[in-house]
């Protein structure tokens, strides 16, 4: 049974989190995430679900609030984007390092200065060291789909490490597509309620009583740090797992990457977000006139998938990657994954570095175009124009 | 000393430590440079210095008299200074 | 005291810290059924273990968590909530603990929303008047004209200067302003006082705050076996008023009978040392007109 509605992917996260029957949520406004909370409001309000919501007088107030409720043993939700991701930074750190199984979902929103509304990932890629696991998703079916994964994949014994969902702000946000809404006993069967056992997990239980967080000699820090970069590893697997019981039951997958026509591909553009749907919508064209390109999305972040990537890139020669954000003073982050991860790999395709879509500025066919074919133009003559190459940057404004 | 409290067996996944009241383990009297001494003939068993420890180091016992747990005792003297009779002197701690 | 003693020896508090006294009665009152937070500074090193042992020493038979040292009323509420959806909250005291830096300056925000929100929580502030953990830097509620490490006495400044209309923040009276249904003050050297009114807290839901003066000898300057002796001064001299409002009703709990001069409580420390005449004259003004507002002049 299922029921087939016209949402956006706010109200896609909203349904994502009344169906995981969650305990707690608190969170605080900001734009473009807004309506998640307005929604979870209204759904509690109704009583269509349970949960207790602490209207947080911040977003580190927000995810201190979270930790204490998931310390106590509850399932626990929380959204942000931009500056309330970066005003939580401190607590991300906290809450991954507590190994508390705390979803976000992130509606993807530059960081200030120069303040914008808009998309682009640098608010995530903050929080890329902090141990979070990063899922990017491309269509509000898959938002609602992995939110309700997400749960699973944090609360898994071999994870117990927060996750975060991250949707492009505004592009798929406040963009309404079809969705396939599960009933609720069917997530149920896919779901089981959170257990915390005070023997393992980090609990505080009055009849198990424990200090938690107070401090670590320096005997001990790496260790813990290197539990938790396990942890991450294992990850991979437990999301592999969870997408194949959610197949299982509701016939839909998602897996680590999604290679999109990259069996045969010479050109490969490598992109998170929805930037992969228009990338997927060009690769159609141009194979219809015979050229091999192929997309790789990169949906796990964090962890990431280096086995998964190497495979699907086994036979290109030159990688785009599109990056939404910017590390100054080196490049981007995907690149930089990316090149990490081909650097002592037998097959070593060319990698060209691209960054699009910041502050919210359209990433289109067109742009998409262009970079397949400077990409062309590399896999041809074996050259790199430049390190960086700035899609769609007004060279009237800034010269060069 | 006390000794490593994590081992191969009880490393947890997250820095906590599982031992409510394992501080027992730890015998802060060493850090003591003065050490208190009641004098039995002028307490009057009012219980002040018990209350009044940081330390937890001063406890009743069955005969209703008080005792100072040497091993907990940092020396801090509040114990002697708030005695209504002055009942607890300071002795300097070590070889006399 | 009750009989269950939920805090044991063995803990890393300096030799005389008042702190930790404040503490001693709080947990010794509230019992076994309590989880706490505690906030970063003094006492979650004591307790908690600020990553000097590698014993893993923990002097509570409770639960205790650390997260950060803002966070106090958020991780509270949290666990309020988080307790309440999983039908646990019943006959559980939560108590988050922090001193008077991460009350009133960097956990004022938190704490603010916490009791705005109407939480069922018991807020313990304990009071050493500077950031002690760090080793002394002035805070909110540093008195007028203490040195302290970051406000100390120099050939153009000497010691904290702040607005001079109040002898320090005035956090209970914040607090109070919120509609918190249980707001009070209390002293280490009045236990029977603080364990009176962690009882009656106890009993009230909602937000219930405790705002306990502990000297600390190592940054206030006096002997470590003085601790209580000057605690006992400042409520003695006015300095520290110790009262309850209940439900907006305000109730002076210990009125001095032969109150002393500033000056006692004063000099007694050194970081008041290097206050000239007109400065202690300032603090009795501030501490006369605080005692009239009070009704106890």
């Amino acid at each position: 049974m299922s029921n087939r509605k016209l949402i956006s992917g706010n109200r896609a996260v909203a349904e994502a989190v009344r169906l995981s029957e969650v305990n707690v949520v608190s969170a605080y406004p900001i734009s473009p995430q807004t309506p998640i909370v307005e929604y979870i409001s209204e759904y509690i309000a109704d009583g269509k679900l349970k949960a207790q919501f602490i209207q947080a007088e911040s977003e580190f107030g927000a995810m201190a609030a979270c930790i204490g409720a998931s310390a106590v043993g509850a399932r626990v939700f929380t959204a942000t984007c931009s500056q309330g991701l970066a005003l939580m930074h401190e607590l991300n750190y906290v809450a991954a390092g507590l190994r508390l199984p705390i979803v976000m979902a992130v509606t993807n929103r530059r960081l200030s200065q120069p303040l914008g509304m808009w998309c682009d990932h640098s608010d995530a890629m903050g929080e890329r060291d902090s141990g979070w696991l990063q899922l990017y998703v491309e269509s509000c079916q898959e938002v609602l789909d992995t939110i309700i994964q997400a749960f699973k994949i944090a609360e898994s014994k071999n994870v117990l490490l927060p996750i975060m969902v991250c949707l492009d702000g505004f592009i798929l946000s406040h963009t309404s597509e079809v969705v396939d809404i599960p009933e609720l006993e069917d997530v149920r069967k896919f779901l089981p309620p959170y257990e915390p056992d005070p023997k393992y997990h980090t609990l505080l239980d009055v009849n198990v009583p424990m200090a938690a967080g107070g401090g670590c000699p320096p005997a001990y820090a790496m260790e813990f740090d290197y539990k938790k970069f396990e942890a991450q590893i294992q990850a991979k697997e437990v999301i592999k797992k969870v997408d194949e019981e959610f197949a299982e039951l509701f016939g839909r997958r998602y897996g680590l990457v999604e290679a999109y026509q990259c069996e045969d591909a010479e050109i490969i553009l490598v992109a998170m977000g929805t930037i992969v749907s228009t990338a997927k919508e060009v690769v159609d064209v141009l194979r219809d006139q015979g050229l091999p390109v192929g997309v790789l999305k990169i949906r796990s972040y964090r962890p990431f998938p280096k086995n998964e990537i190497l495979k699907a890139i086994s036979n290109a020669k030159v990688l785009a990657i599109v990056n939404r954000a910017i590390s100054y003073g080196v490049g981007a982050p995907l690149y930089s994954d990316i090149a990490a991860t081909t650097c002592n790999a037998s097959h070593q395709p060319i990698l060209l570095n691209f960054i699009a879509g910041i502050g919210g500025r359209d990433v289109t066919p067109k742009d998409i175009m262009t970079i397949f074919e400077k990409a062309k133009k590399t896999a041809e003559t074996g050259k790199i124009e430049s390190d960086v190459e700035w899609i769609g940057l007004n060279r009237t404004l800034v010269g060069g | 000393m006390s000794k490593p409290y994590w081992t191969k067996e009880n490393f947890p996944i997250s820095p906590t430590i599982r031992n409510p009241g394992g501080s027992l383990a730890f015998k802060a009297g060493m850090w003591r440079m003065m050490r208190p001494v009641i004098d039995p003939n002028k307490c009057t068993r009012c219980g002040i210095c018990e209350t009044f420890c940081p330390d937890m180091a001063i406890s009743k016992l069955n005969d209703g008299s008080f005792n100072i747990n040497l091993d907990y005792c940092k020396g801090c003297g509040i114990c002697a200074n708030e005695c209504p009779v002055k009942a607890i002197q300071m002795v300097k701690e070590g070889r006399e | 005291m009750s009989p269950e003693s939920i805090i044991v020896s063995g803990h890393r508090a300096c030799p005389g810290c008042g702190p930790i006294l404040a503490l001693k009665y709080v947990f010794n009152t509230l019992g076994k059924n309590t989880i706490a937070h505690i906030a970063t500074g003094c006492m979650q090193v004591s307790l908690m273990g600020g990553g000097a042992f590698p014993g893993g020493e923990f002097p509570l038979l409770i639960p205790a968590l650390h997260t950060a040292f803002e966070t106090s009323g958020a991780v509270i509420s949290g666990m309020d909530a988080g307790l309440k959806a999983l039908g646990k909250r019943d006959g559980i005291n939560l108590v988050a603990i922090a001193g008077d830096g991460g009350t009133a300056d960097i956990g004022i925000q938190t704490l603010s929303g916490a009791i705005e929100r109407g939480h069922d929580f018991i807020y313990i502030c304990y009071d050493n008047e500077a950031y002690m953990n760090t080793g002394n830097q002035r805070s909110g509620t540093t008195t007028l004209f203490a040195a302290t490490t970051t406000t100390p006495v120099g050939k153009v400044k000497r010691g904290e200067y702040h607005l001079p209309l109040k002898l320090k923040k005035d956090m209970p009276a914040i607090i109070a302003a919120h509609g918190a249904p249980y707001v009070a003050t209390a002293s280490i050297a009045y236990p029977t006082d603080l364990i009176k009114k962690v009882k009656k807290a106890i009993e009230i839901r909602g937000p219930r705050y405790i705002h306990v003066h502990a000297p600390c000898p190592y940054g206030w300057g006096f002997p470590e076996d003085k601790t209580i002796e000057v605690a006992r001064l400042a409520v003695q001299t006015g300095c520290w008023i110790l009262y309850e409002i209940e439900n907006g009703k305000l109730n002076v709990t210990l009125k001095v009978t032969k109150r002393k001069t500033v000056k006692e409580y004063l000099m007694i420390q050194k970081r008041f040392n290097h206050l000239t005449e007109e400065e202690i004259a300032k603090i009795q003004e501030l501490v006369d007109r605080n005692l009239m507002e009070f009704g106890l002049a």
